[in-house]
């Protein structure tokens, strides 16, 4: 069984999923039971001067019937005393002496309060700090979270102070709502950050009630924007880790936070080279008890990979980050798509012929396309330009005139029912074709294929060597 | 009859003859439509006789626009709403649906037509399309069953004046007396007439075309002439007894029990159904739920041959109805009142020459069925009598002959659809038929405007 411990920046979490700082950390009793079910660490949740919340607090946007895609929140930090939190902060370390405590901080911009705060926490036992420099509203307008975050110079200032006084590692949790992650990771690590984690929340408004145009969550009658999270942000948060990651000035401990749901999530962090991954939509839609499957399903797939540590596979994917000057201009693909699998919705062809490279038809004989090619394209030409033209009629063109309906050019009369149309034969006849020397290899009908496996994208031999557009441009130049 | 069945109470007629199909919840609908690929070019639009968009209106639903949704169903189909209750969907367009390639099970097509056409009625009909002005031509439509009615609301959405007249005192057709109120009821048929005359269209009940106004005098007066006069009554059994009280033929039995309270409407503590089409179903799950106590399809041929569909036969069985194959009635027998049926069992012989195995007594093997009512179910009539009456009408195996294209008759100015054209079929053919008359119509008209 795959060892899933791991250390970051010397703190000991016996796996690598911890609970972001949030909702689902904000007192000891969820935190233990947190810890009971499973979870490595937790993010305690933002400890700073009391504020005082909205109601309501939390909004969504939902995909189809799978609910909340993505979640926004306008909860502020912790609404609790700070000795309170602390109090059970040093309560749970007692009793979870070999789990992973980190205890997030927001005070005001002064150095004496950053080094109060750091050293009440520290005495609680906690493992680690993690200064929130992102949370993007509420917090922001009074001059903390994100507006620390947003400037590289108050970054590295902060960091400097917490570091004069801090002895447990100190993270530093960068927000998103920025042009370039980088720069205020730089700085983080320039002020002594000993790990980064992120994204926190990106700015949001999740949608509007038609029916009083106000924008939700709905607070008597108005709204703000929010935090956005959950699965929707995760390729963003992919992209920052990979930035961070691959940047030369960030040589820091990452933990991944970002839409992480499921283990292969969590896997995809952790090989752009994140030690630790932080949940919290998830845990928030589920509950805790999601954690069991996630190290279950990691511990699965390291055994059948062979990865034995987290280590043995962590940052595995970054060589393969690339600037896109770096990307071989000769690779080839083309489309293929398996006619016994398909089942005739044609939603390759129309994303094809609308919006992509025109290279899918129907109706004509595949194998048409190779031997008299010039009247095969017309034959298919034709096909495509009749097929669209039925499609319009069904769509948009009032269909109460009754014109005999066409089926491959083919009036079908109304007086003769739709029997003759069913089974493998129906979708025969529908099954699309691919003129691939027209095929760009864009990968759209893949995408749209409701399938699996129907349609692949085929490596083509292009007979060339490899050849980036850098090596084209130095190729020119010289 | 020698033993009715007892009367059940209300509560049980009404929950025996409740919707057998609940509507979809606005949250089911949405799930139901994310279902749909909303394949190009898809194949259930060209397996829908009227050609509704059918991605198209699941497409609205999924993105909460219902009215537009009713709106691309009754563009393309103005009985969209029974369609969605009484269509062969399986054999339709959820047959077509991809899907089934992919062993998955078809989306739900008629539910969401039903939600969709539910909506627009529950609504109180909101108005869909823009009328155009009266061009000044009449169109008369003998007949207001689903082929009249399609016509009518597309003639009278191209600016003619449609005028339905209809023997019957309420209009609809079988629409409203001869389908199972489990599956539709009469006034579910009746607002969708309702739908058909807010767009302009005139409904006269009451006047029977051949005794109160003669064709040659709609041919004259009118434009154009629309005949939709569907089928006659169901065969005589043509057996001895077959006149005897208890013997009810299953379309005016259906009638009777959709047309009084479900008390009033005898029915036998057991009771034979003579055929194994739908309307034989529908009769004999009537008859459970009404109350009898046992409940016999009767069917000279075997069940490879049934022309129920699956599901029809499905339900029959759930209603705990006995299916007696390769069994035909020999006579009605008793004093005065149905007391029992005398049957034969019947064997698979030759090929006919439609290539049917044709059922052959087997001798010797005659058995009495005890029953206290007979409902043949054996086909319905073709009102060969009627339409022999109209002069130059050009008949094929007793079925009106049209041009396919236009629905012409062979009379100039007199087209038709529905059952009386292709011999019984689905609700949804008539009104297709009837929509492509009415462009047959148009065109004829025009043609002659222009000369």
């Amino acid at each position: 069984m795959a060892d899933l411990s791991v250390r970051f920046a010397g703190i000991y979490s016996p796996n690598p999923f911890w609970l972001a700082s949030g909702p689902p950390t904000n007192s000891g009793d969820q935190v233990k039971r947190a810890f009971d079910l499973g979870w490595g660490g937790a993010v305690w949740k933002t400890v700073g001067e009391p504020i005082i919340n909205v109601c309501s607090r939390y909004s969504s946007v939902d995909y189809g019937s799978h609910r909340m895609m993505g979640l926004n929140n306008i909860e502020l930090i912790s609404d609790r005393p700070i000795a309170d939190n602390l109090r059970e902060i040093a309560e749970v370390k007692k009793l979870y002496p070999r789990h992973a405590v980190i205890v997030s901080l927001m005070v005001e911009s002064k150095r004496e309060a950053w080094h109060d705060i750091v050293r009440r926490t520290e005495d609680t036992g906690a493992d680690g700090l993690e200064l929130n420099f992102g949370c993007p509203h509420g917090m922001s307008e009074r001059g903390m979270g994100a507006a620390v975050g947003q400037v590289p110079e108050y970054t590295t200032q902060i960091v400097e102070w917490v570091k004069e006084v801090a002895r447990t590692p100190v993270i530093v949790k960068l927000t998103p709502n920025v042009t370039d992650v980088r720069y205020p990771g730089r700085a983080a690590v320039r002020g002594g950050a000993d790990g980064l984690s992120l994204i926190n929340t990106i700015n949001s408004i999740t949608g509007i009630d038609l029916d009083d145009f106000t924008p939700r969550p709905k607070v008597g009658g108005r709204s703000s924007h929010g935090g956005y999270c959950g699965p929707a942000v995760k390729p963003i948060a992919l992209n920052m880790v990979a930035q961070i990651a691959g940047d030369d000035a960030c040589r820091v401990p990452l933990s991944g936070i970002g839409g992480i749901s499921t283990w292969r999530d969590a896997a995809e962090f952790i090989a752009l080279g994140c030690v630790t991954v932080q949940v919290c939509t998830a845990a928030m839609h589920y509950g805790f008890r999601i954690v069991e499957d996630l190290a279950d399903g990691l511990a699965n797939w390291m055994d059948e990979r062979g990865f034995k540590r987290i280590e043995d596979f962590r940052g595995k994917a970054l060589p393969r980050v690339s600037d896109w000057g770096d990307l071989d201009l000769n690779y080839k693909t083309v489309a293929q798509i398996d006619e016994k699998l398909c089942i005739g919705c044609q939603l390759c062809y129309v994303a094809c012929q609308d919006t992509a490279h025109q290279c899918i038809y129907v109706g004509e004989a595949s194998g048409a396309s190779e031997g008299d090619s010039a009247a095969a394209e017309a034959r298919a030409a034709d096909g495509a330009r009749r097929a669209l033209g039925i499609a319009a009629s069904a769509g948009h063109a009032p269909t109460w005139v009754p014109e005999p309906f066409q089926v491959r050019g083919e009036p079908i009369h109304t007086l003769v029912s739709g029997h003759g149309l069913l089974g493998d034969e129906a979708r025969e006849v529908r099954v699309p074709w691919v003129k691939q020397d027209d095929c760009v290899g864009c990968n759209l009908c893949m995408l749209v294929c409701p399938v699996p496996d129907c349609i692949t994208m085929v490596e083509q031999d292009t007979g060339k060597p490899p050849m980036s557009w850098n090596q084209f441009q130095r190729q020119a130049r010289d | 009859m020698k033993n009715r069945a007892p009367r059940l109470t209300n509560e049980q007629y009404s929950c025996n003859f409740a919707d057998i199909q609940k509507p979809l919840t606005t949250e089911q609908a949405v799930a139901e439509a994310a279902r749909c690929l909303f394949c190009f070019e898809a194949p259930c639009i060209t397996a829908c006789p009227t050609h509704i968009d059918i991605p198209g209106f699941i497409q609205k639903i999924h993105n909460d626009n219902p009215r537009g949704s009713a709106r691309l169903i009754l563009d393309a189909n103005p009985l969209g709403a029974s369609c969605a209750r009484v269509c062969p969907v399986e054999a339709l367009c959820e047959g077509a649906c991809v899907l089934n390639h992919n062993h998955e099970k078809p989306v739900e097509i008629g539910r969401l037509q039903r939600f969709s056409t539910d909506w627009f009625f529950e609504r109180g009909m909101p108005e869909l399309f823009e009328l155009p002005e009266p061009n000044g031509r009449r169109v008369a439509l003998i007949g207001a069953g689903p082929a009249s009615l399609g016509c009518a609301a597309a003639l009278r959405r191209m600016g003619y004046e449609a005028i339905l007249f209809d023997r019957n005192p309420e209009p609809g057709g079988l629409n409203t007396y001869g389908i199972a109120q489990y599956k539709m009821t009469r006034q579910d048929s009746l607002n969708e007439v309702e739908y058909v005359k807010s767009l302009g269209v005139s409904v006269r009940c009451g006047v029977e075309v051949g005794r109160d106004v003669q064709t040659e005098d709609l041919l004259r007066d009118f434009d154009a002439v629309f005949l939709g006069v569907g089928l006659g009554g169901t065969h005589k059994l043509g057996i001895p007894g077959d006149e005897l009280p208890g013997v009810v033929e299953a379309l005016l039995f259906i009638r009777k029990y959709k047309t009084q309270s479900y008390g009033e409407v005898p029915v036998g503590r057991r009771v034979a159904v003579i055929g194994a089409g739908n309307t034989a179903i529908d009769a004999a799950t009537a008859a459970v739920r009404l109350g009898a106590e046992r409940t016999w399809i009767l069917y000279r041929r075997s069940e490879a041959e049934m022309p129920a569909f699956d599901y029809e036969y499905d339900l029959a069985k759930q209603d705990g109805v006995i299916f007696q194959w390769l069994t035909a009635p020999v006579e009605v027998v008793g004093t005065g009142v149905v007391e029992g049926l005398r049957c034969v069992r019947m064997r698979l012989g030759e090929p006919d020459e439609q290539g049917r195995a044709r059922p052959e007594p087997i001798p010797g093997t005659e058995f009495l069925l005890e029953v206290d009512m007979v409902i043949p179910s054996i086909g319905q009539e073709k009102l060969v009598e009627w339409l022999a009456g109209i002069d130059g009408l050009q008949l094929e195996r007793d079925r009106v002959v049209v041009d396919p294209a236009t629905g012409m008759t062979s009379v100039p100015g007199l087209f038709s659809g529905g059952d009386c054209v292709n011999g019984g079929m689905e609700v949804v053919n008539a009104v297709a038929e009837g929509k492509l008359a009415a462009a047959g119509i148009d065109q004829f008209l025009s043609a002659r405007a222009a000369t």
